[in-house]
């Protein structure tokens, strides 16, 4: 039988195997990635539910790994789908906020900055992603405090007035910026604008100058221009966006520890039924709300086209 | 074919995750003596319990203690009981606790902690006496801690806005009124965010021991907690922040710790405290070695550390504590000859100590609500049911 000389040294020999075998191919390539991906985040999460279906020995603190429904029956009161309910309306809130906001910086940056401009205009959005998070909500903090910054201006220039007004509001208001939910909304959306943007503009540098044109062409009024044209090629880069500010503010347990009335969301709901009650199952029960709101949101996302604009 | 490679490793990565529950509990046999040190010892502690001089550089009772035993030590501060018992429970990385009374006994009970040696901790007799065999860190004659110090919660106010008048009662943080300088206390004052909170509630409406309520006590102290909600601008619970609070969110009154107190008149902030007429809450704290402690010789020359007068009394005059080792209230510099008593020395039978409240009503007899009830119920009053 006649076949073509082998090959001889130790590197084609490996080429040769690795060409003719597919399945090693894969494995070494994605071997890794995928035992990352499944093992690391996916196993770990996947013991973190687990533990949703122990129950807590409430008073030596350990925890009984017996499994049972009792501590998703726990979930389900109603002080605790409170909490559901206020971090979703803040997380709404927040991302409608972020998109009104966002939306005419992108449509700047996107159509009439010039190439240089563009360039700073992207920088500074991102500067403050380069500095601690932590730093950032502790500056609001300090901004937002009774003898802050803010209330020290709007007094010095006669609008004090209008500052108590706003803090006498029913739901949203507090004794001080610092301890209401409208301070919590004010920082939740600085924290998350950048995120918002970048997205946006994005989709936006996509929409041909001709569509514009040819819009103006037909009788179209810049405002209908807007509504029939340009916003229906944005929405991709806004879901896109909107999946950041609102998965963010769904998990997050930083901001309502040091700026709010000390009302529990979700992110904080977690942290202290893990570290206050040590009641690591509930903790693990509550971490499966974000993970199925997120879920139909991202379902709902994918429909608007999010994930080519990313 | 791709799939179900995907699929095969993503079981073996599965069981590899599920199987790697490890966990040692190690019930050891009583140390005879302290060996060599381990060259560090890790501690969970209260903010400002454990000084290095890094915050004020006269108060710093770290630095001796390392350079003469080697033993670097590693601080982890929490803020309430709660923290501390999950940071005990949850791993094997920290030796040492400074447990209140409302965690120790929960520590105890679940083994998380080990019985200490009493005889390798030399200055065991210049322990208060009082102390020495306390319920929450001695069970069935065994003991689990060292004594560290003691204090009460007590009420800080600003000075400016009572004037003349300083609080004489509770009630300015619980119930809706006019302060001296013609505003209502509602949204400027502030309250503990720990479950044990509740027991100060109780104290508030004359309960004799205020950690073992019946049912209808503690649903009485629930609902006057759901209307101080209403006058609670923010939840306390890191002592720095509440600082801070007093310093820039106009809070005028709240139960806080002499550390605070002391922090803020030291910056010149118009903050006093107050025991006041009701009495007040308290806690007094031991130091729990844990049950899988990795460096147990390090932290038994730490045991030994934390009952020397000079340590004692500098820790009391920077925390506003009483110390465990009454012999530290005289002569230490940073104390004063008077500071110990300032500190409430005369007031140990009227404080409640913190206690982890039981089903059986700490041993008393009849039915009483167990903490896991008061933790739930409180999280959700601070969440505004």
């Amino acid at each position: 039988m006649a076949s073509a000389a082998p090959p001889t040294s130790l590197v084609r020999r490996a080429s040769a195997i690795l060409y003719r075998r597919r399945g090693l191919r894969l494995f070494l390539l994605l071997g890794l990635p995928v035992l990352w991906l499944v093992g690391v985040y996916g196993g770990s999460l996947l013991s973190l539910l687990t533990q949703s279906f122990f129950r807590l020995d409430s008073f030596a603190g350990t925890i009984d790994r017996t499994p049972t429904l009792a501590t998703w029956r726990d979930l389900f009161t109603g002080a605790n789908m409170a909490v559901v309910g206020r971090t979703f309306t803040m997380a709404a809130s927040v991302t409608i906020a972020a998109v009104i906001v966002a939306l005419p910086l992108a449509y700047y940056i996107a159509r009439f900055a010039s190439r240089r401009t563009r360039a700073w205009m992207i920088l500074a959005v991102l500067l403050p992603l380069w500095s601690s998070y932590l730093v950032r909500v502790y500056a609001w903090k300090l901004i937002l405090a009774a003898e802050g910054i803010i209330n020290w201006f709007l007094t010095r220039i006669g609008l004090g007035p209008v500052l108590d007004v706003v803090l006498d509001l029913p739901v949203i208001g507090g004794p001080s910026l610092s301890t209401s939910y409208l301070g919590q909304f004010i920082v939740f959306l600085y924290i998350w604008l950048p995120y918002m943007i970048l997205p946006v503009e994005t989709a936006l540098e996509r929409v041909p100058n001709s569509y514009l044109e040819a819009s103006a062409d037909l009788g179209a009024k810049p405002l209908t221009t807007f509504r029939r044209v340009v916003w229906p090629l944005a929405i991709p880069g806004i879901a896109a966006g909107s999946i950041f500010t609102f998965s963010l503010t769904l998990g997050d347990y930083i901001i309502p520890t040091i700026i709010g009335d000390s009302s529990p969301f979700i992110g904080l709901a977690i942290y202290s039924q893990q570290g206050v009650a040590g009641n690591l199952p509930l903790a693990a029960a509550f971490s499966f709300v974000p993970i199925a709101i997120m879920t139909v949101y991202l379902t709902i996302a994918r429909r608007m086209g999010a994930f080519e604009a990313l | 074919m791709r799939s179900k490679l995907i699929v095969w490793l993503g079981v073996i990565a599965l069981v590899a995750a599920a199987c790697g529950d490890g966990g040692g509990d190690g019930a050891s046999e009583l140390p005879t003596e302290i060996g060599e040190g381990e060259g560090q010892v890790n501690i969970v502690a209260w903010a400002g319990y454990i000084e290095d001089g890094s915050t004020d550089p006269n108060y710093d009772w770290v630095t001796t203690f390392e350079e003469a035993t080697g033993c670097q030590v590693n601080v982890k501060t929490a803020g309430t009981s709660d923290e501390m018992v999950a940071l005990m429970t949850g791993s094997t990385e920290y030796d040492l606790v400074t447990a209140s009374g409302d965690s120790s006994n929960r520590l105890i009970a679940g083994g998380t902690v080990q019985e200490i040696n009493i005889d390798l901790i030399d200055a065991w007799d210049t322990v208060d006496p009082r102390l020495q065999d306390a319920p929450w860190h001695t069970v069935d004659g065994k003991h689990y801690g060292v004594p560290y110090e003691w204090g009460a919660n007590v009420l800080a106010y600003n000075t400016e806005v009572f004037g003349d008048t300083p609080p004489t009662s509770w009630s300015v943080v619980f119930e809706e009124q006019t302060l001296p300088d013609g505003e209502s206390n509602a949204g400027r004052v502030q309250a503990y965010d720990g479950p044990i909170y509740v027991a100060d509630a109780a104290l508030y409406m004359g309960v004799a021991n205020p950690y073992a309520l019946s049912d209808q006590q503690y649903q009485d102290a629930l609902n006057l907690l759901r209307g101080q909600r209403e006058l609670v601008g923010r939840y306390w619970h890191d002592a720095f922040i509440q600082i801070e609070d007093f310093t820039n969110e106009g809070v005028v009154a709240s139960s806080s710790w002499p550390f605070q107190v002391n922090i803020l008149q030291a910056s010149g902030a118009p903050i006093a405290s107050v025991f006041p007429t009701e009495g007040a809450t308290g806690w007094a704290d031991t130091t729990l070695m844990h049950s899988s402690a990795p460096n147990p010789n390090c932290a038994y020359m730490w045991l030994n550390h934390s009952i020397t007068p000079k340590l004692q009394g500098d820790l009391a005059a920077w925390f506003g504590t009483v110390p465990a080792v009454l012999a530290a209230c005289e002569g230490n510099e940073l104390l004063g000859p008077d500071g110990c008593n300032t500190n409430g020395l005369g007031s140990f039978d009227q404080i409640k100590f913190w206690q982890t409240p039981t089903e059986n009503c700490l041993g008393a007899g009849g039915t009483c609500v167990p903490y896991y009830k008061w933790v739930t119920d409180y999280l959700a009053v601070i969440g505004g049911r």
